[in-house]
């Protein structure tokens, strides 16, 4: 059964597009209906707890996994077959990632400026040394690093966010169209979160990158994300702009969510504990079965109701 | 990696590995001027005990003993550490290709491996020496080195398979570089320890096993080296005529070598795993713990 | 007995380097009374976690107590020698980690890993220390009919508060949590720690909890101190350091945090 894609269609044709992605582990189900389309210059937020999915999604955008059903379309063209050694080279170039983790994205034996220059020789993006040498600079400069300092310096020698920092630049070098980045604030203190946020939203619109923003934090998805999906047991439960979604959520696993957000203006009460864990479950286990109706209920905002109840 | 050049040079152990290894080198390079004239040559009577003209005695052919040493250094050591980089060079590169590629690339060098890994390497060696009569050292090298490479490979295999999932590993790809550079530029330097620890430990083994041939004499009598020394001083019943001098230098010179070796290894694995570094800090620190719970303990 | 439980006087800690120390915890005092959750916040490297395992002394080289006292109930853990220590250790003072989930033993089923802690400390038989598993998942809201699975068929969730149960079991007086939610899910965060409230009100333990995250702490704790490069720099009731702090760096903390645009709190009713 085919979901078409309930994003409305802006100025900019979509870059890449899910079509009713689904894909299976043997009997276990990790995707199922995922229709979503990624824009230039705009972000879209995929959020959810950790076995949601939303990696398997990154990871089938990023083409290091295969859907079993449904079509990747990329520039409007149907890729989801593996296509040639060139297409797939091809494809590099447009897409690039960003890991999680900032201490294993990096070589510990090299330094910043091996770094960078790799993806530059590579796309022959500048030739020389000279050339590559300004490149790595500029590359650095970007993302907030002081070109003279950071270059010569080895991973370890960095900070978390410096490094995550390294990591963009080094993802920007290859000057893709589309930028996954997959949960690239969770291992960074709290404090240093926002500088990293605020940096990947000037980049998404200076370079006018589709930005694909992946995280648990559904609040740090309000502050790169013009629109956001939230995943639940590998399926979408509410997508559309994220003001809407977060404002006004329908879905009680999107409202479980938002009620989780650390709060300091709400402390906790005693006595609460029981009936918080007993509402988390009965909404996970609302949310769980598969249900194929959407319900729009603004101009940008769809929820898949809940399955009617046993 | 000049950090972890640096934390060589710091650690005592290493440098005394690397003196006594250094020093012995420099005996086989400097052969010529340190002990002139022809091992082979007689030039005493037979068996005497070290005296100021034959620092380390003389064997049942009347030659110097001293003079042998030196100049069977140059076989012993330099055969040792050209079979032991071979060795090193074969495990590793079968072991980070199976490692990387894994697939059916994996299972058939895997198969590989354990095919080599299952022969006996000594009788082996024995039986290809007593086919040809007389082993050369480069005939040595060779067995030896297609013959022990396993031990490596495997190591070398476990470490890529736990590397290979790191992120930067997974970030080369995305960036598009190609596969041998990932495997022989990105991997390679991070395997650098335990390719130390193999090259050392394949080192100490292949001077052990050409001694050994040799010794059983299997070796070639025109060359000299330590391993026929000790299989003519065994053949002239040395240690029964009391002759200890005769058995006593070669058998020195490659504990002395292995000593040495074995120093550098320590060194080692402790750049490989940091938990056994021993610098300055952490002997301060044993040292303070150690006062403070005796002090401590005496308060009850 | 007086109100106080822990008190932190002058501590300085240094980091062993090869030549000379980094002081990497600098002359830091602050109480905890009984019954307090008393919060630690600052970023990676100011020194909390350091603090933590300094007052349970299992400070790993280069970390080397240099100075100050250490005094829980009129006592400085400081001078105790380590065979007195191991008495202090999980049976006053309670500890639980950011990895404590995989601290438990893949290969042994929970309630002998229940039975293993608490026969050590109290001499406890086989049934007794079932009783009190089963007992302390009850109040940890996890089905006691799972008390024989093995820790991997839990989540990482489940399995922190087994832990944090377990660690509940020997009834500590201070239980000292060091980012204990920092690798799970919001909502999870959220289960566990308000289950730590219920527990902390019914049995009156006090609690150190470490955290970078102002806003958890806030929402949790009574009183929060903050720590920049090893020292203290703000010590106070929660409502005043989070709505007037006194120190600059606590309202850059407080500032530097993505927060959900105001329209948007939900008190999360299901439908």
């Amino acid at each position: 059964m085919s979901i078409a894609p309930h994003f409305p269609i802006i100025a900019s044709e979509p870059v890449i597009q899910l079509e009713d992605i689904e894909r299976r582990f043997g009997p276990i189900q990790a995707l199922r209906g995922i229709s979503l389309s990624l824009v230039p210059g705009r972000a879209l937020a995929l959020v959810g707890e950790s076995g949601c999915g939303k990696t398997t999604c990154a990871r089938i955008i990023a083409r290091m996994d295969q859907p079993t059903a449904g079509k990747l379309r990329f520039q409007g063209r149907d890729i989801t077959k593996t296509g040639t050694a060139e297409d797939e080279r091809a494809y590099r170039r447009e897409v690039q990632m960003v890991f999680q983790d900032p201490f294993s994205s990096l070589n510990p034996v090299f330094s910043i400026e091996h770094h960078l220059s790799r993806p530059i020789l590579l796309h022959r993006h500048a030739v020389g040394k000279a050339a590559v040498s300004d490149a790595v600079s500029e590359l650095l400069a970007n993302v907030g690093l002081d070109p003279a300092l950071t270059r010569r310096k080895f991973p370890h020698e960095l900070s978390g966010g410096q490094r995550q920092r390294v990591n963009i630049a080094r993802a920007l070098a290859v000057r893709p169209s589309v930028l996954v980045a997959d949960e690239p604030t969770s291992m960074l203190d709290v404090s240093i979160r926002m500088g990293i946020l605020e940096l990947l939203a000037q980049i998404k619109q200076k370079e006018r990158l589709a930005l694909l923003y992946i995280t648990h934090d559904i609040a740090t998805a309000a502050h790169v994300a013009e629109e956001i999906v939230v995943m639940f047991a590998g399926q979408m439960v509410e997508w559309g702009e994220t003001n809407a979604v977060i404002g006004d959520a329908r879905h009680p696993y999107t409202q479980l969510l938002l009620s989780a957000v650390p709060d300091g203006s709400r402390p906790f009460v005693i006595g609460e504990s029981a009936r918080f864990l007993e509402q988390a479950e009965k909404v996970r286990a609302l949310s769980r079965p598969t249900s194929t109706t959407v319900e729009q209920v603004g101009p940008n905002h769809f929820v898949r109701p809940l399955a009617a109840a046993s | 990696m000049m950090s972890g050049l640096n934390i060589l040079l710091r650690q005592k152990k290493a440098v005394a590995g690397l003196v006594i290894i250094c020093t012995l080198c420099l005996m086989a390079i400097f052969a010529p001027l340190i002990a002139p004239g022809v091992p082979g040559a007689r030039v005493g009577r037979s068996h005497q005990p070290p005296t100021v003209e034959h620092v380390f005695g003389t064997t049942k052919m009347g030659r110097d003993v001293y003079t042998q040493f030196v100049w069977g250094s140059r076989t012993s050591i330099s055969v040792g550490f050209a079979t032991g980089i071979a060795i090193t060079v074969i495990g590793t590169v079968i072991g980070l290709i199976a490692g990387y590629v894994g697939g059916r690339t994996d299972a058939a060098l895997d198969l590989a491996t354990n095919a080599v890994l299952v022969i006996p390497n000594i009788p082996l060696l024995i039986l290809l020496a007593s086919f040809a009569g007389t082993v050369g050292p480069l005939s040595i090298m060779t067995i030896i080195a297609l013959t022990s490479w396993p031990w490596g490979a495997r190591m070398t295999r476990s470490q890529t398979l736990a590397l290979r999932n790191r992120d930067f590993v997974t970030a080369a790809k995305m960036i598009g570089e190609p596969r041998w550079r990932i495997i022989f530029v990105e991997l390679l330097p991070n395997l650098l320890p335990l390719i130390g620890i193999n090259l050392v430990g394949s080192i100490i083994y292949a001077i052990v096993a050409q001694t050994t041939l040799e010794y059983l004499g299997f070796g070639d009598p025109l060359q000299v080296s330590w391993g026929t020394m000790l299989y003519n001083a065994q053949n002239s019943s040395a240690i029964i005529l009391g002759a200890w001098w005769d058995i006593g230098a070669p058998a020195a010179g490659i504990a002395l070598i292995g000593l040495g070796l074995a120093l550098v290894n320590f060194t080692f694995d402790e750049i490989a795993n940091p938990q056994l570094r021993s610098g300055p800090a952490l002997t301060r620190w044993l040292r303070l713990s150690r006062v403070r719970n005796r002090s401590l303990g005496a308060t009850r | 007995m007086s109100d106080t439980l822990l008190q932190i006087r002058n501590l300085d800690v240094d980091y062993l380097l090869d030549k000379g120390e980094f002081r990497a915890v600098k002359n830091v005092s602050f109480e905890i009374g009984r019954g307090e959750l008393f919060g630690l916040a600052g970023e990676s490297g100011c020194g909390k976690s350091t603090i933590a395992y300094a007052i349970t002394r299992l400070s790993k080289a280069p970390a080397w107590v240099a100075g100050g006292q250490i005094i829980l109930d009129g006592q400085d853990l400081l001078k105790l020698p380590e065979s007195e220590m191991q008495k202090v250790r999980w049976k006053r003072v309670g500890m639980v980690f950011q990895s404590a989930m995989n601290s438990l033993n893949p290969l042994m089923r929970v309630e002998a890993q229940f039975h293993d802690v608490l026969h050590r400390h109290t001499g406890c038989s086989k049934s007794q220390s079932r009783a009190q598993a089963e007992a302390m998942f009850k109040l940890v809201g996890i089905p006691t009919s799972r008390i024989s699975d093995y820790p991997h068929q839990f989540s990482g969730g489940m399995r922190q508060r087994i832990v944090i149960a377990i660690c509940l079991a020997l009834r500590p007086e201070l239980i000292i949590m060091d980012e204990p939610t920092t690798a799970l899910d919001v909502v999870v965060q959220r289960e566990i720690l308000e289950q730590v409230i219920d527990l902390q009100r019914a049995y009156g333990f006090s609690v150190l909890f470490i955290t970078h995250d102002l806003h958890l702490m806030a929402q949790l704790c009574h009183r929060i101190g903050v720590m920049l490069k090893g020292e203290l720099v703000e010590v106070g009731d929660v409502k005043q350091v989070s709505q007037s702090p006194a120190h600059d760096y606590t309202r850059k903390l407080w500032n530097a945090i993505p927060q959900l645009p105001r329209q948007s709190r939900l008190t999360g009713e299901t439908a």
